[in-house]
């Protein structure tokens, strides 16, 4: 009955005699169900923090060298889970420059479009969890609120409330249907006045910033030294973002801050997020205005499937649709790395190919698995009752972390 | 006799519409399904309405063991653990189409459905579900438990073979091994 | 766009000559081919001399039927110039040991814990090289092309029915 836990705890007798070895996780509610904190304890103090990841490890890498290219997207899209948009939209990046594609423009506003509305929704669901952690339980019934909202209009668009599978290589599934752009703006609004509640609710509120200030702080160098990027990094005053620096899609066109911290604590990270959620709203209603009419998927016979009038009429289009399908698109021999500034931090793709309709190695570089990487020393010398708020602000999704 | 029978099928009535509308569910949540299970959760639809909202942590204090998530080999033994220390009675909910059969993920590292290592009650397909397909579910096991025998009086503790919990831990064994209830 | 000084991948080049077997560019990017015996002397060199403070992955490729069988890919991003590269190095599958990168920067230990769990490659002197997204007592290294990816390693033996 009782097995033994997958993994040495490195911990499993303390060097020093009087300290207690806690275990917190996996299966535990502030750890996400899937990260282990084997913690030191001298009194409430955590000595040494040691963190196992790897318990949601559902092989990705190895089930994307298995399927063909289009068939990888749903897998891409669990990735990172709360904004899978961001996701989907890097690897098809991917693809799409070792192919040789240019996007049509539309397709370009509306895969923006998308990426700020989901950024929306993963900060969203950041604060609420790790605020939730700590006690607050109104803020997070507030902002589930609002990202329910926010799933049922990506519904309407995708046909699923969480894992989209909307981007296609070279293109989008469909364009916008009627009337979505017009409950964007509503959602937009709602959104805005619950956020106003939300700052009127933790930011000055004492045992928020009792919790928050001053606790995890980091250094930029530390935080550059340990791999952080993402609103972790520019919450400790560093300017880093790839929407800025090494700007993709529609992102030159548009007009935004990027928001930085001062300490690098927990509060700072939380500011950061609820900034760039403001942020992220201004830049969905930019992409509005510059939505021009078009096609959404670029007119290349390598990746777009026939229209079905043809493919029913005529035994070229049959055929075409046939080999794309079954065969899938076949993608010349290269290798590539494309990033792109997710919620979470930088997430790269590295994709070799070795010209079959199969990749042959796809790698991910995740920012939660580096940062994970990074966390024992922000838990270090810090009370264990402070090891939750800074482990929800870093924002750890499990399915990035462990892929 | 007739009355006994009548009064203990009242009696299972009584205690499953107790049971059911009394949920105490252990989130067990790994991945994706976790951000619908905390919608199903919030207000929009609002698993409170059916009893079954307030989540404990422990396993020990729960009873509904919702395993929300994709469980990998290397977390199998957790969840094994986890169900383990649940007391009876108990019920399991495979929540998502990784927690029913692995998913779509058919490699090394994930087990292909938890009732490879734990019984299980109810299936939740969906990846994720909608939060409409978890409150079937919920409303499904709680007519089963509506439905169920529920052996609480000593009498009809008497005689019966022990539970899989009295096995694993036996809380005032005896001199052989035997829970007092047995003796 | 952020009035950065740009790398030239000339620059690189010419600082780096004797430390590089083979440079080229892949869509923007250096791409950087060495030997394993440069890499420490390399890495040090990009971070001293052009900001590359950021390491941001590092991976391996399996080419099973070439010699040598493994290529570990790595990734740094300098702020000064707003600049990736990436480097290339062949490990051969008879001895796949190679130096560890944890001495320059912290996140290399979680990195190359990873590779070494898919791969099988050593890092040498990472002291911690146990398995992070595999468990004790899992045989084998998954991503090699010759492991079968139905090959479960159950912990928790399976109900019978």
């Amino acid at each position: 009955m009782n097995a033994s836990p997958p993994i040495s705890a490195h911990l499993d007798r303390s060097a020093d005699g009087g300290n207690v070895v806690v275990n917190i996780g996996p299966s535990h509610p502030a750890t996400h169900g899937t990260i282990q904190i084997v913690a030191e304890l001298d009194g409430e103090t955590v000595k040494r923090a040691d963190v196992h990841c790897g318990f949601l490890h559902r092989g990705f890498e190895k089930e994307a060298e298995h399927h063909t290219y289009h068939k990888v997207i749903p897998y891409v899209d669990r990735l990172n889970y709360c904004s899978a948009m961001n996701n989907g939209f890097a690897y098809a990046e991917a693809v799409e420059k070792l192919l040789g594609i240019e996007l049509t423009r539309r397709c370009i506003v509306i895969r923006t479009l998308l990426c700020e509305y989901n950024r929306i929704a993963d900060h969203v669901t950041c604060v609420a969890a790790s605020i939730m952690e700590m006690g607050a339980m109104t803020a997070f019934l507030y902002l589930m609120t609002v990202r329910d909202y926010i799933f049922e209009h990506l519904n309407h668009l995708t046909g699923a409330r969480l894992t989209y599978s909307y981007v296609r290589i070279g293109g989008l599934a469909r364009d916008l249907p009627e009337g979505w752009l017009t409950r964007l703006e509503e959602i937009l609004v709602f959104t805005e006045r619950y956020l106003e509640r939300i700052h009127g609710l933790l930011d000055h509120n004492r045992i928020f910033i009792d919790r928050t200030r001053d606790v995890a702080v980091m250094t930029p160098e530390h935080a550059l030294n340990w791999g952080f990027t993402g609103p972790t990094l520019r919450s400790t005053g560093i300017a880093l973002d790839l929407r800025k620096d090494s700007p993709y899609l529609a992102y030159p066109e548009l007009d935004f801050e990027v928001p930085v911290g001062i300490k690098g604590d927990n509060y700072d990270r939380y500011y950061v997020r609820m900034c760039e959620i403001d942020e992220s709203i201004a830049m969905v209603r930019e992409c509005v205005g510059l939505l021009s009419d078009g096609p959404v998927s670029v007119d290349d016979p390598r990746v777009t499937l026939p229209e079905k009038e043809a493919v029913y009429t005529e035994i070229e289009a049959l055929i075409h649709h046939f080999k794309l399908v079954s065969q899938g698109i076949v993608v010349p021999p290269g290798e590539i790395y494309v990033s792109h500034e997710t919620p979470n931090g930088e997430l790269g793709f590295y994709l070799v190919s070795d010209g079959t309709s199969r990749p042959y190695k796809l790698h991910v570089r995740a920012p939660s698995f580096v940062h994970m990487g990074g966390m024992h020393t922000l838990l270090e010398g810090y009370e264990v009752a402070d090891v939750v708020p800074t482990f929800g602000s870093m924002n750890m999704v499990g399915g990035e972390c462990d892929r | 006799m007739a009355v006994m029978d009548y009064m203990t099928t009242k009696k299972d009535e009584l205690v499953g519409w107790i049971r059911k509308f009394s949920l105490f569910p252990y989130p067990f949540v790994t991945a994706c399904c976790g951000m619908e299970f905390m919608a199903v959760s919030s207000t929009l639809y609002d698993t409170d309405r059916f009893g079954a909202a307030l989540p404990r942590f422990t396993p020990r204090q729960a009873d509904l063991l919702m395993v929300v998530g994709t469980i990998s080999h290397k977390e199998a033994p957790i969840l094994k653990k986890v169900y383990d220390q649940m007391c009876e009675p108990k019920w399991v909910m495979a929540f998502g189409a990784c927690a029913t059969s692995g998913g779509f993920y058919r490699n090394y590292g994930v087990l292909q459905g938890i009732d490879r290592v734990i019984p299980v009650d109810i299936y939740v397909p969906g990846c994720p579900p909608r939060p409409e397909t978890v409150i079937d579910a919920i409303m499904m096991l709680q007519d089963r438990i509506a439905g169920d025998h529920h052996p609480i009086l000593p009498a009809e503790q008497r005689g019966r073979e022990p539970s899989h919990a009295d096995k694993v831990f036996p809380i005032f064994p005896t001199a052989d091994g035997v829970p007092p209830s047995q003796t | 766009m952020t009035g950065r000084a740009p790398l030239s991948f000339d620059a690189i080049e010419r600082e780096f000559a004797s430390l590089v077997e083979r440079s080229s560019q892949s869509f923007g990017m250096p791409v950087l081919e060495l030997r394993v015996e440069n890499l420490l002397p390399l890495v040090t060199g990009l971070r001293d001399r052009f900001d590359f403070a950021l390491f941001l992955d590092v991976t391996a490729v399996d080419y099973l039927e070439r010699s040598p069988r493994f290529d570990l890919v790595y990734h740094f991003y300098s702020r000064r110039h707003n600049q990736r590269v990436r480097l290339k190095m062949p490990v051969p599958a008879e001895r796949p040991v190679v130096p560890t990168l944890t001495g320059h920067y912290g996140s290399a230990r979680y990195m190359e814990r990873e590779v070494h769990d898919m791969y099988g490659i050593e890092f040498a002197g990472n002291g911690d090289l146990r398995p992070i997204l595999l468990y004790d007592g899992f045989i084998g290294h998954p991503l090699r092309k010759d492991y079968p990816i139905e090959r479960e390693q159950p912990v928790v033996p399976y109900r019978a029915g």
